[in-house]
């Protein structure tokens, strides 16, 4: 499979999304290289703020930018959001200003610097903000989707930007809306709902679990909040059990909506795949680091088999 | 630099006691409320609502006004009151203060208050807000003027600096900050709790332009307002020193008042002190 950058696939939407709307400005705290603001700041630097290392103050000066009508990108490292959450909460969800809260490096992509770079509690922390709209792309080419309409949605917004270069999921006809799930193939024993760069891992999985006669609907879920609830129980229906997958603590992220969404709806068997409520370590790469914690393509295919025998054992 | 008349002067020291005395009515109706900051910042309010502020009360989303932001949102009763007397809505509404669907929530809302600028309350915020306001201005080459009026308690705060470094990266000329240093906190008076001593050099050192005030003298804090207006190079704090509670002797310099209410007897105490009988 043909791999891209998401970052760079950010930096560069965010130039072109720039240059459609003045009103879009960047706020950064020294992380300009790394998250690919640069491609912005060398395009536009009357628009854009380098902070230094103050990400609670640079999210406050966004609040100002939105409030006088403009609509901020604060960028940092999803991990470094953790120490402005109050600002988050207050001034950005309470009082509903369009901000935009770009977390790079998101999950354990950061990989090479262990833990207290990686990322895996901000969905939970995030989703847990009324009125923040929380979305995780799976692909560079989601990025490319999502970025334009996560700058023309009014209202503030979440994103999760992984550092990894992963395999390209969608083409360019992809059609994407926020807060609509994608179905990316049908299938009828067990639905793999993955998010973020977790979805081409339920790909594979689904090809395996195909040849061993079990058939799996996959669903990309790049909105976490809204989480969109009618395609979740559809599948619910459709297959009778489910799988969530996702780079994040099993507590509070992607998973944990998903039982809270069946629980109301249609409770059916649900294995969550993800790092099981423990900090990862620092690895040599990525993908050996996502296999170690719970996340390989064969605990996608273990949880499916479980569901499957769950669902099976109800009837 | 124009003289303010005398008139001014006692018309706006007129106004600056009918907001304590209204700030104190609502927290004792209440049974809520932080007397102690909404009394030390009644000229200040008078000052910028009835004076300085470029406002329209018929168009509070004016984009050429002047932005005001309460970042110690706890003094809330003086500027609901301003608001109310400056034609935001109605004096009657002063009443409905903290109730379940009032517009006047326990601390500022923007979202549902006209002429609340933004939603303050948990401390230190204002600032940094600010800044993105003044930097806001800039690109858009608009010229209204930001004032945060900050608590002397929340410069303890970290994120309070956070702004400061921004304000003076960029000389935020559009920028004035307003401390009411009235060195008395929750719990405690200031110097003891966290000093912030040297208190004008620290601001100095972070490229403000420095004015020190009698934060209760209306000409002392119209003429600081008018200064600031007049430096084009860096951002301005105008260190007010007050006294917490002013106005109600017993009351005054006293931390036990900052968050609570008066009994009956107590506020008609204050009353007639504030009125002068």
């Amino acid at each position: 499979m043909e791999k891209s950058s998401f970052r760079k696939a950010f930096g560069k939407t965010l130039v072109e999304v720039a240059t459609k709307n003045p009103n879009v400005v960047v706020l950064v705290a020294d992380v300009s290289s790394s998250v690919m603001t640069n491609y912005f700041a060398e395009k536009f630097p009357e628009r854009f703020f380098n902070l230094g290392i103050q990400e609670a103050g640079m999210v406050d000066t966004a609040v100002g930018f939105a409030l006088a009508g403009m609509i901020p990108f604060v960028n940092t490292f999803a991990g470094l959001f953790l120490r402005t959450m109050e600002q988050i909460r207050t001034c950005v969800a309470y009082a509903k200003t369009n901000v935009k809260l770009i977390g790079g490096y998101a999950g354990v992509s950061d990989f090479k610097d262990g833990p207290t770079h990686h990322s895996i509690i901000d969905i939970a922390t995030m989703r847990a903000m009324p009125n923040l709209t929380v979305v995780a792309p799976a692909d560079a080419v989601e990025v490319k989707k999502l970025l334009p309409l996560v700058a023309e949605y009014d209202g503030p917004v979440y994103m999760r930007i992984s550092r990894a270069d992963t395999p390209v999921v969608f083409n360019d006809n992809h059609k994407v809306k926020i807060g609509k799930g994608v179905l990316v193939q049908d299938g009828n024993d067990v639905t793999l709902i993955g998010s973020g760069v977790m979805v081409y891992r339920c790909l594979k999985a689904a090809k395996i679990l195909s040849k061993e006669g079990i058939s799996c609907r996959v669903i990309n879920i790049h909105t976490i909040k809204p989480l969109d609830a009618s395609l979740i129980k559809e599948s619910a229906e459709k297959t009778g059990a489910i799988v969530s997958v996702e780079e994040h603590s099993i507590i509070g992220g992607l998973g944990a909506a998903i039982a809270e969404a069946l629980g109301n709806m249609y409770p059916v068997p649900l294995e969550r795949v993800g790092i099981a409520d423990t900090f990862a370590e620092t690895a040599l790469d990525f993908e050996s680091l996502l296999d170690h914690y719970g996340m390989a393509v064969e605990d996608i295919i273990k949880s499916a088999k479980r569901a499957f025998e769950r669902k099976k054992g109800k009837k | 630099m124009v003289s303010h008349s005398e008139k001014l002067i006692n018309e706006l020291n007129d106004m600056a006691k009918q907001l304590r005395i209204d700030a104190l009515e609502m927290i004792h109706r209440r049974g809520q409320g932080h007397p102690g900051g909404s009394l030390s910042i009644a000229e200040i309010i008078a000052a910028l609502f009835f004076h300085h502020l470029r406002i329209d009360p018929m168009r509070p989303d004016w984009e050429e006004r002047d932005r005001f932001i309460l970042s110690k949102g706890h003094a809330c009763a003086t500027l609901y009151a301003a608001l109310a007397h400056r034609g935001f809505f109605p004096i009657e509404e002063l009443t409905n203060w903290g109730h379940l669907n009032s517009r006047l929530q326990g601390h500022p809302d923007r979202l549902k208050t006209a002429g609340v600028e933004m939603t303050t309350g948990f401390l230190g915020h204002g600032l940094a807000i600010g800044a993105g306001l003044c930097l806001a201005a800039r690109l858009k080459k608009m010229n209204y003027h930001t004032y945060v009026l900050l608590g002397d308690g929340e410069c303890q705060s970290g994120i309070l600096w956070e702004g400061a470094l921004t304000a003076g990266k960029y000389r935020l000329s559009n920028l004035t900050a307003i401390v009411d240093y009235n060195d008395v906190q929750l719990d405690g008076p200031v110097h003891e709790i966290m000093p912030l001593e040297p208190f004008v050099e620290k601001w100095k050192a972070f490229s403000f332009a420095v004015i020190e005030i009698n934060g209760h003298n209306m000409r002392e804090i119209l003429d600081s307002l008018d200064m600031a207006l007049q430096i084009h190079t860096k951002p301005t704090a105008i260190i007010a020193h007050t006294t917490k509670g002013k106005g109600v002797s017993f009351m005054e310099n006293k931390a036990s008042w900052h968050g609570r209410a008066p009994n009956d007897e107590q506020f008609a105490r204050a009353k007639a002190e504030l009125l002068g009988r």
